[in-house]
């Protein structure tokens, strides 16, 4: 339908555009990959990603981030369905106050929250603990989620709910073993942002965690970046450890990520 | 308010379909929002009026055992916090000891002290790095190619494109340090093709540092924005470009009556977006340039970081990640008022939607 030469300006302009995305990101990976230090021989370096796991810490970094991944999207997610839920299947009293104020929640920035939290928790000494660095990341997570699934539960099949009832299933039944399978595609896109911002989040742990044994991987990529400016080929590699599980998700996920951003999950 | 009030009310229209549950994903009614209103009207009246005083038998105080967990939490993490921010921002207070109530100075500091102004003039010019670029660019290289819908590999490419909003800006930080670097690949091209004049330690420039900073906001933002545009012109009728072209419109007419209209819903998702990241931009800067050389490069997010926790200068911090606050709640009404949401929703399918009703 196309002609030929607007074809090949098509795909010009794509691969020109993918060649300026991918490019920074191959250049760490191929650093990486490259002799720590001068006067090693050529080839691949794999060793260098040993050596960033263990010298450089990256390994206790990752588990630290699993944690509080595994934390704050397990939190936010069953208490986002849940809020979702009440939001979009019932009706209460205050139900529209209560979900604007949350709507406006989604655009607070962490630099509003973090100034006086860090210095609350601290008079109560929880600073430095995994709660401070996972529930404040759990309450932002909550507020968008809670949108996103208010969102699904209004669009869901009311006959299915009561079907549901007429089987005798109760309102936590119905929710858990009706609507939730029934509305995975939408919790896979929450799931998977959630994640994304947790694991990439900077700000909150920076402030939160001062003893290393609590760094998370981006964080403790600055700090080693911070210590050690002549190792790149180190640096690089612990960089691409640090991006290598959203990369993956990523790539498994696309779709939710796309759609997800697509449909304006603003955070 | 009245849209979902709607909502609500067409509801068992698309039961009737039967595939709703399952093919609707999140968000709210993205294509299904538009079906839904097609519908044949299966629902009658007194149904609808039943569903609409909501579902039979649901006990409603039980509603709020299911919003708590969310609601103490969100009370605790975000609504205590920003109205200690806000008590915080009152005094004056090092952090330790003991702290002196000045009013609204701290607020009057933020557009004085040239330091805070300062931060905040990098970040309207960071706007134009994020937003306004990645937009235009997004805007004409999507309406270039869009005739072009069924291109094979199109998935794939749109994948790489998209790649730079997941990486972790701690390693996009890194990526583009190295970049920049004197001896760096920038600096290497640069004289391959003879522009040694132009080559620079990027980073360590008092004039390029914050542009170079600015650039890899683009890189970041600008897939994001061609892949929405894409998306959002993906779904324009073809018949539209056809009548068009009878009436003898040219490219640009055809862009700035049928393209540009079209995908309004998507321009205010991708401004807010990119909008929101350039107001927040930390990581980039804590990691490239610590708001060097001098402060040419800091930023209203990373001088909230350094007067709380390294200068003591808590009460001035926590005005200006008040004022922060507000620009990011300005910038999302103001943006969503142009595109014409009503609330922060998913907005494109809901507008159409809309326009379906309004004939």
């Amino acid at each position: 339908m196309i002609s030929r030469s607007e074809r090949v300006f098509n795909y010009a302009i794509l691969i020109a555009f993918a060649t300026i995305a991918l490019y920074p990101v191959l250049l760490i990976v191929s650093t990486a990959l490259s002799p720590d230090q001068i006067g090693d021989s050529g080839g691949l370096h794999f060793g260098n990603f040993a050596d960033a796991w263990d010298q450089g810490r990256f390994g206790s970094y990752m588990g630290t981030s699993v944690t509080v991944a595994v934390l704050v999207v397990g939190m936010a997610s069953i208490f986002s369905v849940m809020a979702g839920y009440a939001f979009g299947t019932m009706r209460f009293r205050g139900s529209e106050v209560i979900f604007y104020v949350i709507l406006l929640g989604i655009m607070v920035p962490a630099e509003a929250l973090v100034v006086a939290l860090y210095f609350d928790l601290r008079s109560v000494g929880l600073t430095n603990t995994l709660v401070a660095i996972v529930m404040p990341q759990v309450a932002q997570s909550v507020a968008f989620g809670t949108f996103w699934m208010r969102a699904y539960f209004r669009s869901s099949s009311r006959e299915v709910v009561e079907a549901a009832r007429l089987d005798g299933a109760g309102h936590w039944r119905t929710l858990w073993r009706v609507l939730v399978p029934m509305g995975r595609p939408a919790i896979t896109t929450m799931l998977v942002l959630m994640f994304m911002w947790t694991w990439n989040e900077f700000l909150i742990p920076l402030v939160m965690a001062t003893s290393e044994n609590l760094r998370t991987a981006p964080l403790g990529l600055a700090f080693f970046q911070g210590q050690y400016t002549a190792g790149t080929a180190l640096l690089a590699a612990g960089a691409t450890l640090v991006a290598l599980p959203v990369i993956i998700v990523y790539l498994f996920l696309q779709r939710h990520f796309i759609r997800g951003m697509v449909e304006g999950a603003v955070k | 308010m009245i849209i979902a009030e709607k909502e609500r009310v067409t509801l068992p229209q698309e039961t009737h379909s039967g595939r709703t549950g399952t093919s609707d994903e999140g968000g709210g009614g993205s294509s299904t929002g538009i079906r839904r209103r097609r519908g044949t009207g299966a629902g009658s009246p007194e149904r609808t009026r039943r569903r609409r005083s909501g579902p039979p038998g649901e006990p409603r105080n039980l509603a709020y055992l299911y919003i708590l967990p969310a609601v103490a939490v969100f009370a605790v993490f975000i609504g205590l916090p920003l109205i200690r921010t806000a008590t915080f921002s009152l005094y004056e207070w090092d952090g330790l000891g003991s702290s002196t109530w000045v009013g609204l100075a701290n607020f009057q500091d933020v557009f004085t002290d040239p330091q805070l102004r300062g931060a905040l003039t990098h970040a309207l010019v960071l706007i134009g790095f994020y937003a306004v670029v990645p937009v235009t660019l997004g805007l004409l290289l999507a309406a270039t190619m869009m005739r072009a819908r069924q291109m094979p590999g199109l998935a794939l490419f749109r994948v790489l494109i998209f790649l730079p909003q997941v990486v972790p800006m701690v390693v996009v930080g890194i990526a583009w340090r190295q970049i920049y670097q004197p001896e760096g690949p920038l600096n290497d091209l640069l004289r391959a093709v003879g522009l040694e004049s132009v080559a620079r330690p990027w980073l360590g420039d008092y004039t390029w540092a914050l542009p170079s900073v600015g650039l890899v906001g683009t890189w970041v933002g600008t897939g994001l924005c061609f892949v929405l545009f894409l998306a959002g012109m993906a779904k324009i009728p073809r018949e539209l470009y056809e009548a068009a072209k009878l009436d003898g419109a040219g490219a640009f007419r055809e862009f700035f009556s049928i393209t540009f209209p079209a995908v309004r819903g998507e321009l205010a998702v991708a401004l807010t977006l990119t909008v929101i990241a350039a107001l927040k931009t930390f990581d980039l800067v804590y990691v490239m340039t610590s708001g060097g050389p001098g402060k040419e490069t800091t930023v209203p997010s990373f001088e909230v970081y350094q007067r709380a926790f390294e200068f003591g200068q808590v009460g001035s911090a926590a005005a200006l990640a008040l004022v922060l606050t507000a620009m990011i709640f300005i910038v999302t009404l103001l943006v969503n008022r142009i595109g014409g949401r009503d609330d922060a929703a998913p907005g494109p399918a809901r507008r159409a939607a809309r326009k379906q009703e309004g004939r």
